[in-house]
């Protein structure tokens, strides 16, 4: 063998990670084609073209979300489910330098944990919250989440998800974008469009950054595994299905800093 | 904080004799301790906890944050524990059954929150000022085995000495601690002497961040990984195993007590918290009638003072166990004494006070 093709051998079995993300824990435990593994990576370029990597105390939730707690190179705790804002509530308000991320699914931020997400949003909490919509409980086994499409099959609504009976998706950003001040970032963006991801991210992180007020982004993010579907077919749903519902977009952006 | 002037002073200077209520002892106490965080969410009888606090706070300053619940309240304390701050919060009756998810958390995280419990009626809401029916779920409250220490102090100079004290407690041991109060102590107003506790030579232990703290993760230092999930059954066993194996290690170091006359005790009553008042007025009258009785009232209910009752038991030939639930102090005591057979009787009254008439009637009737 040539050591020209171990060369290309090792370039292909190492890919570019960014350098926030904790070496010793890849691959990560996400399954193939999680959701997850991209809107971290989004986050992970962020916190890199950011230098905030030794600021960033990042929490997780429980929900598939909770096997980042090793993920970065970051200080990380990994809270109850829902009860990841609070947590890191609590620490930003303990320590103000320190750059605070909440990540969660939709389950942990739009059902169990919807009151913190409200009230830390309405409080401008200097925080950035980060949800991985995912359209189901993905770490329970595929169960109906808040954001469940209409006529979507899950665990719990075998049928289809009935709107008369459950009610309509929840719009988070939408939500957040309601009831925050001018001074508050909120996005929606997608694991289907890395780039602009990862751009809102390095907004939402910027603003807590100067101190403004509260930023959340939503990523679309697929479930392979509870969805049961290939590869095609889940990427046909991120990128065809779900922004029909979830509009893909910027909700709040504070005007620009002065001086 | 902008139009607060910042006393640099301690807020409790030398020794000073007070006339307060409970909780505002409480809200001084934690001043005097060095607490630097309080968040919480109103309810009755631990309010005025916050209102003092939220009034004397800002001027030395420390932090408040009125949370959505008291599961945010106990979730943004342990938020500020986590980043190094002597932190606590307050609660009762049900938001004493929403705080034990975040302190299940704390258990199984080790992360030093005091939480100040001032015991209204339960179940459900029940009444709002007064009860002893908090004991099971302060000990034993959480998806766990119970690794937290309780005291349950019961006049206003123990609150202001077991508050300064939770702070240590929880800080050398790393286990969540609690004062077991009650709405009577809460409200009722008392002499005490607030001081400062350099002046009694108490150090606060000091606190550190255990997250977030200096230096630059990965490469000045490993980063800080905490979870509370697992991937095993056995990897579980073993940390819960050697968690409960330092908890029975240290509590020797812990746990406290109070014997009133039991060298040569027939009679031995039992209570705790503010019940132990009448206990103690009994135990004096009925001494005077020249009955053989004593009174004994474990201080920590969690770890409990086995061994301390264990030996106040041996001249014992009844016992009475008093409180203000339907034996709730009964079942830790039952257990604390497995194995021995001295009857006993009862007086439950869940949700009212005790009166010491009320335990000398019963003594005599006993007697
Ligand atoms: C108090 C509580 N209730 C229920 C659960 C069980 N549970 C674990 S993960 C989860 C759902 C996670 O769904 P989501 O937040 O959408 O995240 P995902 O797994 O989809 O990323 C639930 C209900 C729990 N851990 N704690
Ligand atoms: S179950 Fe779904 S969300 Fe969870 S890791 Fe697998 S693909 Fe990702």
């Amino acid at each position: 063998m040539s050591e020209c093709m171990e060369v290309t051998a090792t370039t292909l079995l190492e890919p570019k990670m960014p350098r926030s993300w904790r070496r010793a824990s890849k691959p990560h435990k996400f399954c193939p084609g999680c959701g997850h593994g991209d809107v971290l990576k989004a986050l992970g370029t962020a916190i890199d073209d950011l230098g905030i990597q030794d600021r960033v105390v990042f929490g997780c939730d429980i929900g598939c979300s909770l096997l980042a707690w090793d993920f970065f190179e970051c200080d990380t705790v990994q809270a109850h489910h829902g009860r990841t804002t609070p947590v890191i509530t609590g620490i930003k308000r303990a320590r103000p330098d320190r750059i605070c991320i909440a990540y969660m699914g939709d389950g942990g931020g739009y059902a169990i944990g919807a009151q913190h997400l409200v009230n830390a949003a309405t409080r401008n909490e200097r925080i950035t919250v980060i949800l991985a919509n995912n359209t189901n409980y993905a770490m329970t086994g595929g169960q109906m989440a808040p954001t469940t499409l209409p006529g979507q099959k899950t665990e719990t609504c075998p049928y289809g998800r009935d709107i008369e009976a459950m009610g309509n998706p929840t719009l988070g950003p939408e939500m957040v974008a309601a009831i925050t001040k001018e001074n508050a970032y909120v996005a929606r963006g997608t694991m289907a469009n890395m780039r602009q991801l990862t751009t809102m991210l390095k907004k939402a992180l910027q603003n807590q950054i100067d101190g403004r007020g509260f930023s959340f982004v939503e990523a679309l993010a697929s479930c392979p595994t509870n969805w049961r579907m290939n590869a095609k077919s889940t990427w046909d749903f991120v990128e065809k299905e779900m922004p029909n519902y979830f509009k893909v977009g910027e909700l709040k952006v504070p005007a620009p800093k002065e001086g | 904080m902008t139009d607060q002037t910042i006393n640099q002073q301690k807020p409790v200077q030398g020794e000073k004799r007070m006339f307060m209520t409970g909780n505002e002892v409480i809200a001084y106490a934690a001043l005097a301790a060095g607490a630097e965080m309080m968040c919480g969410y109103p309810i009755t009888p631990q309010n005025e906890i916050m209102h003092y606090w939220t009034r004397l706070a800002p001027k030395y300053e420390r932090r408040f944050l009125q949370t959505e619940d008291e599961l945010s309240a106990g979730f943004s304390t342990l938020g500020g524990v986590l980043a190094g701050r002597r932190a606590f919060t307050a609660t009762a009756g049900p938001g004493n059954v929403l705080m034990q998810e975040p302190l299940s958390m704390a258990e199984m995280m080790r992360i030093p929150i005091v939480l100040i419990v001032q015991q209204r009626g339960g179940p459900s809401t029940a009444t709002v000022i007064y009860s002893q029916q908090e004991v099971t779920l302060t000990c034993y409250g959480g998806n766990g085995e119970g690794a937290r220490i309780v005291y349950s102090p019961s006049n206003h100079q123990e609150l202001y000495d077991y508050t300064l004290k939770a702070f240590n407690t929880a800080w050398t041991y790393r286990f969540p601690t609690f004062i077991l109060g009650d709405g009577y102590q809460a409200k009722m107003r008392e002499s005490l002497t607030i001081y400062d506790p350099a002046v009694r030579g108490v150090q606060m232990v000091p606190t550190e961040p255990i997250i977030g703290g200096p230096g630059a993760p990965g490469t000045e230092r490993e980063a800080v990984h905490l979870r509370n999930t697992f991937n095993t059954e056995e990897e579980l066993y073993e940390i819960i195993t050697a968690m409960m194996g330092e908890y029975d290690r240290i509590a020797p170091s812990i746990v406290e007590h109070e014997a009133i006359q039991t060298d040569d005790a027939e009679i031995l009553i039992l209570s705790h918290g503010v019940v132990s008042r009448a206990t103690a007025a009994a135990v004096r009258e009925l001494r005077e009638a020249g009955i053989k009785v004593g009174s004994f009232r474990p201080i920590t209910l969690r770890p409990f003072p086995v061994e301390a009752l264990r030996n106040a038991l041996k001249p014992v030939k009844k016992m009475l166990i008093v409180e203000s639930a339907q034996g709730q102090l009964a079942k830790l005591c039952k257990e604390a004494i497995y194995g021995e057979t001295t009857p006993i009787e009862y007086i439950f009254k869940p949700g009212v006070g005790v009166t010491a008439e009320e335990v000398v009637a019963k003594v005599k009737a006993m007697a």
